[in-house]
């Protein structure tokens, strides 16, 4: 696929904030791209700085191969969509969705039919004479999405889109997100700190902190082969251990070793975690695993699809979480106090140096 | 209405019906009785001063002064929104003390600062000596006791409340509606016609109102400034109430002040309460 931006070695710092630390990413045509991380990590400057509003300290943002960085926003085939939705509120959703249509000078029967054609999309034609102050949440939302794609702009930026609405209908808005992006064509980049939004929404995602870019990827990718323990624990449930490196895996205080993949220029006897995913965890193995343990149930945790074990291990000093399915908790009743034998395999072991 | 809050308002109301409403309707009533041969009041009903309230030559004086308050309403508000804008422009912890030296001249008495415009007007004015460092030469520029310095009294007099008046809901837009405006391909002079003025406006007609209502009843500035060469109803009814001892004719010119400015006081009233249906939040961005 093509590259329609391209960020490149991008720093912007405030006084002597960095706020953005050499970035480069490539956004390709037609994708959906997330920006994700802990809040302060940058990624509202970067997407600032995509809309305009910012100006990089260093390096240089391209779209379709011409240097953006120093044109205002008001001359930027890009689109925002801001976290407050920034609604007019003196306008109508009619009035606010043709501003941005207005101010291209296009003729009045033109406006009046693609802002039309969008009402329908948004499926806000029935709210068209209404102010934002008439209506909930989600219809704001949807009205700023209108807004900003009416313009048919070649990228279309989302700061925290579903930030403002409750679980549910967030999870209805993901995939209306996504239905929409796909039928308009247009590249999005989103903005969250939602790991499990960017998971869902995202056809490839980068994750920043502290400025700086630790892995980009796809969501299988980042959460299957995260590129360094902060990234694993940052995304999704990991269990870590810690111990020394030796010559099949990480070696623990007790003397037993967790067996992995060692990750390249390992030096045995160099301090290193391995991590495993709950849901790759074994409970009561009867063939054969590479890794075995054991702990004491401490908490279980319901969550309806499947039920969470905290199991107290010589691993680690926080409890070793296990993934269950209902199912196999059916069949095999558990109760705070068991003993219970867990494994998994090498495969399934991440190790990172420290 | 509970006794408690009855109890709670009771000196207000005593104090608003004592000094406000009361020697109001003194004033409104002696405006219907005649003028005494020798001054005082003749206690027989008449409309004739009302109808002397119409005379072209009081009209006119009434015209005159709309237009004066009205010129340094114009004046006062764009000064006023301009600095409002920079202030609420500024970072946040400067803004306080920004407004504090935009009130700072109503620490002072009114007179004192009108004198003080006597000194910088004056024929060898501070302003003359001004030009004539600069290298003027003819002779002295008449700047008192003229039009514009009545004007520029007022101007600086009730400049503050413009500035008050618009720096509030300047401060309360959510900086990110001018941003939208910018994304969507407004320039800022656009941005700032259509959405930043629009959702200001309640502020300016606050502010514009407040100008307005008092210059037109103002006549320390226009006998001070103007010299009394320039009559404002302000200085018409002072003349008839202490110079003319027409008491009856000063009332009936007093009620159709009031009654102008109740007017516009309600018109904006009642515009402000159709624009406050329409909140303007700022929501904070994480």
């Amino acid at each position: 696929m093509k590259t329609l931006l391209s960020i490149d070695a991008v720093s912007k710092n405030f006084g002597r904030v960095v706020a953005i630390d050499d970035v480069s990413l490539a956004i390709r045509e037609n994708e959906f791209f997330a920006l994700l991380g802990p809040s302060g990590c940058g990624k509202t400057t970067l997407l600032r700085m995509l809309a305009g509003f910012e100006t990089p300290s260093g390096g240089k943002i391209l779209l379709d191969g011409k240097d953006i960085s120093n044109v205002p926003p008001n001359r930027r085939p890009v689109n925002l969509m801001f976290q407050s939705y920034a609604l007019f509120p003196h306008m109508t959703v009619r009035a606010n969705i043709a501003y941005g249509l207005e101010m291209e000078r296009l003729p009045a029967e033109k406006i009046r039919g693609r802002v039309d054609e969008m009402l329908a999309t948004t499926q806000l034609a029935a709210l068209a004479d209404r102010k934002p102050e008439q209506l909930s949440g989600g219809q704001r939302q949807r009205v700023a999405l209108a807004r900003a794609l009416v313009k048919r702009p070649r990228l279309l930026l989302l700061d925290e889109p579903l930030g403002a609405l409750d679980k549910k209908l967030r999870a209805t808005m993901q995939i209306e997100l996504k239905r929409l992006q796909h039928e308009v064509g247009i590249t999005f980049v989103i903005v969250t700190h939602d790991q499990e939004e960017a998971l869902v929404m995202a056809d490839r995602m980068a994750v920043l902190r502290d400025g700086r870019l630790l892995q980009c990827d796809t969501p299988h990718e980042v959460y299957e082969r995260p590129a360094d323990r902060f990234v694993a624990d940052f995304i999704g449930v990991m269990n870590f251990c810690q111990g020394r490196l030796d010559a099949s895996g990480v070696g623990m205080p007790d003397g037993s070793c967790i067996r992995g993949r060692l990750p390249e220029g390992a030096a045995a006897g160099a301090s290193a975690t391995a991590a495993v995913r709950p849901e790759r965890i074994l409970l009561r193995p009867t063939g054969d695993v590479d890794n075995r343990a054991a702990g004491t149930v401490e908490a279980l945790a319901y969550h309806g699809l499947d039920l969470q074990l905290h199991l107290r291990t010589d691993l680690s000093e926080r409890p070793f979480l296990v993934r269950v399915t209902a199912d196999a908790a059916d069949r095999q009743p558990l109760a705070v106090g068991d003993r219970v034998e867990i494994g998994w395999s090498a495969a399934d072991t991440r190790i990172f140096k420290d | 209405m509970t006794s408690r809050s009855a109890l709670l308002m009771a000196p207000a109301l005593a104090w608003l019906t004592g000094l406000m409403v009361v020697p109001c309707a003194l004033v409104l009533a002696l405006a219907f009785f005649r003028r005494g041969i020798y001054g005082g009041i003749e206690y027989t009903f008449t409309l004739e001063n009302f109808g002397m309230v119409l005379n072209p030559l009081y009209a006119g004086i009434f015209l005159n002064s709309a237009r004066i308050a009205g010129t340094a309403t114009v004046i006062a508000v764009i000064i006023g929104y301009a600095a409002a804008y920079a202030i609420a422009a500024s970072p946040r912890r400067l803004q306080p003390v920004f407004l504090f030296f935009a009130v700072l001249p109503f620490w002072s008495n009114y007179l004192i600062r009108t004198y003080a415009w006597i000194v910088l007007l004056n024929r060898e004015g501070l302003v003359t000596q001004l030009l004539r460092w600069l290298g003027y030469e003819g002779e002295p520029p008449a700047l008192l006791y003229t039009e514009g310095a009545v004007i520029t009294g007022l101007v600086y007099n009730y400049l503050p409340f413009v500035v008050l008046a618009c720096y509030a809901p300047l401060s309360r837009l959510n900086p990110e509606l001018a941003e939208a405006s910018r994304d969507l391909g407004a320039t800022a002079l656009t941005t700032f016609r259509r959405i930043v003025l629009p959702l200001t406006l309640p502020g300016i007609a606050a502010g514009a109102v407040f100008v307005f209502v008092l210059s037109i009843g103002n006549f320390v500035t226009p006998a001070l400034l103007g010299g009394g060469r320039f009559q404002m109803i302000g200085n018409l009814v002072y003349d008839q109430f202490l110079t003319a001892n027409d008491w009856p004719f000063g009332a009936a010119l007093s009620m159709a002040l009031i009654a102008i400015m109740l007017l516009l006081l309600t018109l904006q009233a009642f515009a402000a309460e159709r624009a406050s249906s329409r909140v303007v939040v700022r929501e904070d961005a994480t």
